[in-house]
């Protein structure tokens, strides 16, 4: 027994040490860019070069060059490290790019995982902020969010987060930014579209129990399509774990003569649906939401059965604008696969940062709250074009304005649906 | 008629989680473990099958095959280094090692897979049979599962009745010491056991992923649980109480789904459980051990 | 027999000694401003863990059944001590009472569910019992995911499956269902897990040197011979699993009120096996092991993050490795030949 707790201090003390040099390696890597960088531009943007610094992903900053922390926490282990690793390299790919550029904002990035858990995404948060973290990505997934961006409110770091959409993560936080729509949003959108183009008058709804996003979709949805005279037949849920038979779900939707089924859930499920309603022989239409971007990627999946599917989505992997094809190209050749919506965001994200900071030009000194304080006034006042909207813009309150496209896949690509 | 079709719904799950299960209660029938990490088996036999089909184009049957043997071999190996150098330890740090284990696989195959989900190619194909005009479908992967189902349990019956391993396993299950004494490789007859729960794991990764066509590293750490539950239910350490268990979990579960609530379904089948084990406390076909003073 | 106890009380002594001095060197270290903030980030949940494990290594270790639904009481605790903070948001602004408060009311509900459970799983045994109360914490879960819990003017409002509290305008929703418990006022500190800990150690170390801790461990170790000189099997068994659900209760109070927001799935089935896991590393009721477990493997996975993606990989090997190494009497040897001649000094020890 004495061994073995013996044993078990060992292993503590060695944990223990590891995270303090964990934190005092971090602290030592950073220390010479913190030196430094004062010297390279501070007072003024142009001053005399400094000596260069050290940074993995970030070349030595030039004379005017200011390199910036970004770090952000996501789920890159776990049931939802889809999301995470797509946001992750998205974001990495427009770091990379800037920095070949050598412009005047150079920018070194660290992604920590959170594993979908608010408690890990509150340890990753810490870890980004012992880093030496300036601006921040918040999280990925939206609880993680909705725990980091009180952090991020605390501290005074500013954050704008590619994905996490739910109202609460903004809420009561003036620096805590989204680049994507906001779940309300996308509800209330779609019933409006099925509503204003006639698609159907009655409506099933199958949404994920557990998730904010699908809920907080889905409750807007249904009280919007009330409004508008959609009549919601059917209304079922599933949960984790109970996420891969939906023959019960589907039979519902079809007994009540359901025209249409909306979809508020990520692809995942969606594609097992659409196999199941086909085996069923049920063929309503259906309609997505952004989270449905990614179908059409899946390996194996066969996209016959996504034929007529309509979708409210930021992003077009398959889009013609030339940004998007070079983004999606980068990306395959890094990464091997094509991008989602999640990583066409973290880009975005990356950019307008960029944007923002090419803007309000702060020293290379500047204290986190200063540049929190420059860049909530940046992004109230500036117009942003990217990967996933054109012109959009923010509100003091950290939401997006950008128009959700509707998109309808046939045979195997999106086609503009206006 | 939509009654009928959920039964069937029903069955065709609870024939996945009976295959499971089958592999759950074998293993813990002879080696007293309850193998966390038999889940995650189901799910490497699924990405072996996966890819074996996906990018080299291999027919179905091989792509099971080279599932079975490669999941065989997996499930000796994790034995030999895992959880044979801890035969003599008390049955917990057994269970923990076996989480250990699990975890190492879906941080393996995330490693080794990306994490992207994939879409299984189903093994029997898309179609099924139309009954009443329509109004009734049950697909091919149905049928098949239950099929397959219904013969493991056959053959798995048969093999541990009649056979000398089949013998040696239910002589190892009853008493290890004894057995030992009696001349048989108590070692050698878990490696079997593992190897046979291992191969059952593969086939089992293969339907469950034709009948629910989609693949990621998690895939089988939910069913992994429900075939567990399912095992119990049934009475841990029978072969038909696991098929059963799984049979009426399955059933239980599409129902609770259709007729009570889609949003409570889980609790309803672990209250089912909780009942079941109030009133049968070892499980409906599991053996009552006379304590003895 | 009175070497037996002083040996214990001396043992009871050092764990009390060691937690309050590991409170000290981090309060000072604190102080000096030396700790990284994501050690101070972690400092609460290690206290919350540190709780859980004690609790489990109650019912595990001291009572000898094992539970895979711990997580459970959590739960429960987590759910019922937030709702009461909000609720007595304007009535004791005090911080530290508020939180003292719904810990304890926390650890009442969970106290109360545990009882309710306790009676008719303390029937079953062994693997049985373990699949029934990992059949209640996913019933506790479903519940939680589907409940919705408000309060206005008019007083409490409850319903499950969905929203129809009708709160009246200008509240909201305590408990959103499967959006959690969101907006927390993040009171939890360290101090207040630090007294905590104590307090639950103050409460097993009673018990188990009490007249009815004795009772617990004789069903443990032999339960006909027990009930054969008159011990009371149902009532010692359950006494052992409430206390133990009253102290998760109160560790859920405290994990939750460390975050602005939870929800339901946190305390699933892999928390429950997390718990397992300290409980077991650290030693079957050995309490000072649990400890030192818990706070363990709670920074270890953040300790590992300079292996990013292999971070999980690497703390599934060590999670392997120590358990073969503390279990292998081979490999324990081979290990422990350097201190050969310690451990012949020590051969009277015995296994746990």
């Amino acid at each position: 027994m004495k061994k073995k707790l013996v044993c078990l201090l060992t292993a503590f003390a060695l944990a223990a040490g590891m995270a303090a040099c964990g934190g005092n390696s971090d602290a030592g890597s950073s220390a010479p860019s913190e030196s430094s960088q004062p010297e390279s531009s501070a007072p003024e943007a142009d001053a005399p070069a400094g000596t260069p610094t050290e940074s993995e992903s970030a070349p030595a900053p030039a004379a005017g060059q200011v390199t910036f922390k970004l770090g952000g926490t996501g789920p890159l282990t776990g049931a939802a490290a889809i999301y995470g690793t797509a946001a992750a390299n998205g974001a990495q790919i427009a770091v990379d790019e800037i920095n070949a550029e050598n412009g005047s904002i150079l920018f070194e990035l660290k992604y920590e995982d959170d594993v979908h858990d608010p408690e890990k995404a509150v340890n990753a948060y810490n870890a980004l902020k012992d880093w030496g973290m300036q601006l921040s990505l918040g999280s990925v997934t939206s609880k993680p969010a909705e725990a980091t961006s009180t952090m991020n409110n605390e501290d005074r770091i500013f954050a704008l987060t590619p994905s996490a959409s739910s109202t609460a993560v903004t809420e009561g936080k003036d620096n805590f930014f989204q680049m994507c729509f906001m779940d309300p949003n996308q509800g209330s959108a779609s019933a409006q579209y099925i509503a204003d183009k006639k698609l159907a008058a009655k409506v099933a709804v199958i949404w994920k129990n557990d998730d904010v996003y699908s809920k907080g979709i889905h409750d807007t949805f249904t009280a919007k399509a009330g409004e508008l005279g959609l009549e919601v037949v059917s209304d079922t849920t599933f949960a984790d774990g109970n996420d891969t038979d939906f023959s019960v779900q589907i039979t519902d939707a079809k007994n009540n003569g359901a025209e249409l089924v909306f979809l508020p859930m990520y692809y995942q499920p969606a594609s097992l649906i659409f196999a199941q309603a086909s085996a069923m022989g049920y063929a309503p239409k259906f309609f997505g939401v952004d989270g449905m971007d990614g179908i059409l990627t899946m390996e194996g999946f066969d996209v016959s059965l996504a034929e007529g599917v309509m979708l409210l989505t930021p992003f077009n992997a398959d889009s013609d604008d030339e940004r998007t094809k070079n983004f999606v190209a980068k990306y395959q050749e890094k990464f091997g696969e094509i991008p989602n919506q999640f990583a066409a965001d973290a880009y975005d994200c990356v950019y307008a940062f960029k944007q923002a900071l090419e803007a309000a030009a702060p020293a290379a000194d500047v204290s986190n709250e200063d540049l929190c304080a420059a860049m909530i006034a940046q992004f109230t006042s500036m117009t942003f074009n990217g990967l996933t909207g054109e012109n959009v813009t923010w509100d003091a309150s950290g939401a997006v304005s950008k128009s959700p496209k509707g998109m309808i896949i046939q045979s195997g690509a999106y086609v503009g649906l206006d | 008629m939509t009654f009928l079709s959920f039964l069937i719904s029903g069955i065709s799950l609870g024939s996945i989680y009976a295959i499971i299960a089958l592999g759950y209660t074998m293993v813990y029938g002879i080696a007293k473990m309850l193998n966390f990490a038999h889940g995650d088996v189901i799910m490497v036999g699924a990405y072996i099958c996966f890819y074996a089909m996906s990018s080299f184009g291999l027919p179905p049957v091989v792509g099971i095959l080279l599932a079975v043997v490669a999941c065989t071999v997996l499930g000796m190996v994790i034995e030999r280094l895992a959880y044979k150098p801890l035969r003599m330890a008390p049955s917990l740090a057994v269970l923990i090692t076996a989480i250990g284990v699990s975890y190492f696989l879906q941080n393996s195959a995330q490693l080794l897979w990306s994490t992207n989900p994939k879409v299984f190619p189903s093994v029997v194909g898309n179609d099924g049979l139309k009954l009443f005009g329509g109004e009734l479908s049950i697909s091919y992967v149905t049928i098949t599962t239950i099929l397959t189902c219904l013969v493991i349990m056959v053959v798995l019956v048969s093999f541990t009745n009649h056979t000398r391993m089949g013998k040696a396993m239910r002589a190892c299950s009853e008493d290890k010491g004894a057995a030992e004494l009696m001349g048989i490789n108590v070692d050698t007859t878990i490696s079997v056991t593992f190897a046979i729960g291992s191969a059952l794991a593969a086939v089992a990764g293969v339907l469950l992923c034709s009948a629910y066509p989609m693949l990621v590293p998690t895939t089988g750490s939910m069913p992994g649980i429900k075939a567990f539950t399912a095992a119990v239910f049934g009475g841990i350490g029978s072969i038909p109480g696991a098929l059963l268990g799984g049979l009426l979990l399955g059933i239980i579960e599409i129902f609770a789904k259709a007729y009570i609530s889609t949003q409570m379904s889980d609790a309803v089948v672990f209250a089912v459980l909780i009942v079941v084990l109030l009133v049968k406390p070892t499980g409906l076909l599991g053996k009552t051990i006379r304590e003895k003073v | 027999m009175k070497r037996l106890l002083s040996k214990n009380t001396r043992r009871q002594t050092q764990t009390y000694a060691a937690v309050a001095a590991a409170f000290l060197i981090i309060q000072l270290l604190g102080g000096m401003g030396a700790l990284s903030s994501s050690l101070k980030g972690m400092l609460v949940p290690i206290c919350a863990y540190v709780v859980m494990a004690i609790s489990l290594n109650l019912t595990v270790g001291i009572l000898g059944e094992l539970s895979l639904g711990h997580a459970g009481f959590m739960s429960v605790g987590a759910f019922t001590g937030v709702t009461c903070a909000v609720i007595l948001q304007d009535l004791v602004p005090f911080a530290p009472l508020r939180l003292a408060l719904s810990m304890a009311v926390g650890a009442l509900f969970a106290a109360a569910v545990g009882f309710l459970i306790g009676i008719p799983v303390l029937r079953l045994g062994g693997d049985y019992l373990a699949i029934v109360t990992l059949a209640f914490g996913e019933i506790i879960k479903s519940f939680f995911n589907n409940l919705f819990l408000g309060v206005d003017s008019r007083g409490l409002h409850m319903s499950l499956i969905s929203d129809n509290t009708h709160l009246e305008e200008g509240h909201s929703l305590i408990i959103g269902g499967p959006m959690g418990i969101g907006g927390i006022q993040k009171i939890s500190t360290f101090t207040a897990g630090f007294i905590l800990i104590l307090l639950a150690l103050f409460v097993v170390f009673n018990l188990v040197g009490s007249r009815s801790g004795r009772a617990i461990m004789a069903v443990r170790d032999n339960r006909i011979a027990a009930e054969s000189v008159g011990i009371n099997i149902t009532r010692y068994k359950l006494m052992a699993f409430v206390t133990s659900a009253a102290m998760a209760g109160a560790a859920g109070t405290l994990f939750a009120m460390n975050y602005s927001t939870f929800t339901a799935n946190k305390f699933d089935f892999n928390t429950s096996i997390l718990v397992l896991v300290f409980v077991v590393l650290g030693g079957l009721g050995n309490m000072f092991g649990s400890i030192v477990a818990a706070a363990a493997l709670t920074i270890l996975p953040e300790a590992l993050r300079q292996f990013s993606d292999y971070r999980m990989l690497v703390y599934a090997i060590v999670l392997i490795l120590v358990m073969l190494v503390t279990n292998n009497d081979t490999i324990k040897n081979f290990l422990a030949r350097p201190f050969a001649r310690l451990a012949r000094e020590k051969g009277g020890s015995v296994h746990e």
